[in-house]
């Protein structure tokens, strides 16, 4: 399986991620992108940006073993992972997740799967800046219930449905 | 071993990374961080809820019980908030 996980400072552009990952294959049936943005509050307080800190090195290697975790679960043909750090703005995307598998389930589990061990297991922290100061954001107790949902028996989303 | 701080950790205790030298009988990752916790200030405060960070053995996570001997660089950090 085509697997690339990139952590960049730069901007993305799903568009030519999605076709780089279906390019000269014919076995795809179905390429699911997921994009996460930058909204303009936060808990319903106006944000001027926020900024994403990361471990590097325990980030990559992180998010791959997730990838490979997966590939073990779906039938896939190719997942690309990519997810910015630094100064981010509203409106800016933060992370994108592209999976590729010949049927649609496929590729909608596994990138659900994917962004809910990212939100909750990937070392990466955001700091918000309001107009009054800056925050560090707590983690969501429901991103941990939305990551425990695929351990459940069998390894599938079982906890979820 | 090098031990390396994040987010709120790294901003209470003042500085990303340092190298220590833990005595013998600071086993785990809990023990380390009761030891991290005595040196000071501003590590009594990062350390102030030991139940809310999370710890990282060469580059994976790590629960509090997890024998640090052998270990080349260990991370302290809050819950993750990353996606």
């Amino acid at each position: 399986m085509a697997a690339m996980v990139r952590l960049q400072r730069e901007p993305f552009d799903a568009g030519s991620e999605m076709a780089l990952l279906k390019r000269g294959r014919g076995d795809i049936g179905a390429v699911v992108t997921f994009t996460g943005v930058c909204r303009a509050d936060e808990a319903g307080a106006p944000l001027v940006a926020m900024t994403l800190e990361h471990y590097p090195g325990m980030a990559e290697a992180e998010i791959g073993r997730h990838v490979d975790d997966a590939e073990r679960r779906w039938p896939l043909f190719g997942v690309t992972v990519i997810h910015r750090y630094g100064r981010l703005e509203p409106g800016e995307d933060i992370v994108l997740v592209v999976t590729a598998a010949a049927h649609r389930q496929d590729a909608f589990a596994a990138a659900e799967f994917l962004m809910d061990y990212l939100k909750t297991c990937a070392p990466f922290w955001k700091q918000v800046e309001y107009a009054g100061g800056k925050t560090w954001v707590d983690a969501k107790l429901s991103d941990d219930a939305l990551a425990d949902r695929w351990t459940g028996p069998g390894g599938r989303r079982e906890a979820a449905e | 071993m090098k031990l390396c701080y994040f987010a709120w950790v790294r901003e209470r205790i003042g500085k990303p990374e340092e190298d220590v030298e833990p005595p013998a009988g600071v086993a785990t990752i809990a023990d380390l961080m009761a030891w991290l916790s005595g040196r000071g200030d501003e590590y009594a405060r990062a350390f102030d809820n030991p139940k809310v960070i999370r710890a990282a053995i060469d580059r994976a996570h790590a629960r509090p019980d997890a024998v640090i001997s052998g270990a080349r660089e260990i991370a302290f950090f809050p819950p993750m908030t990353g996606g």
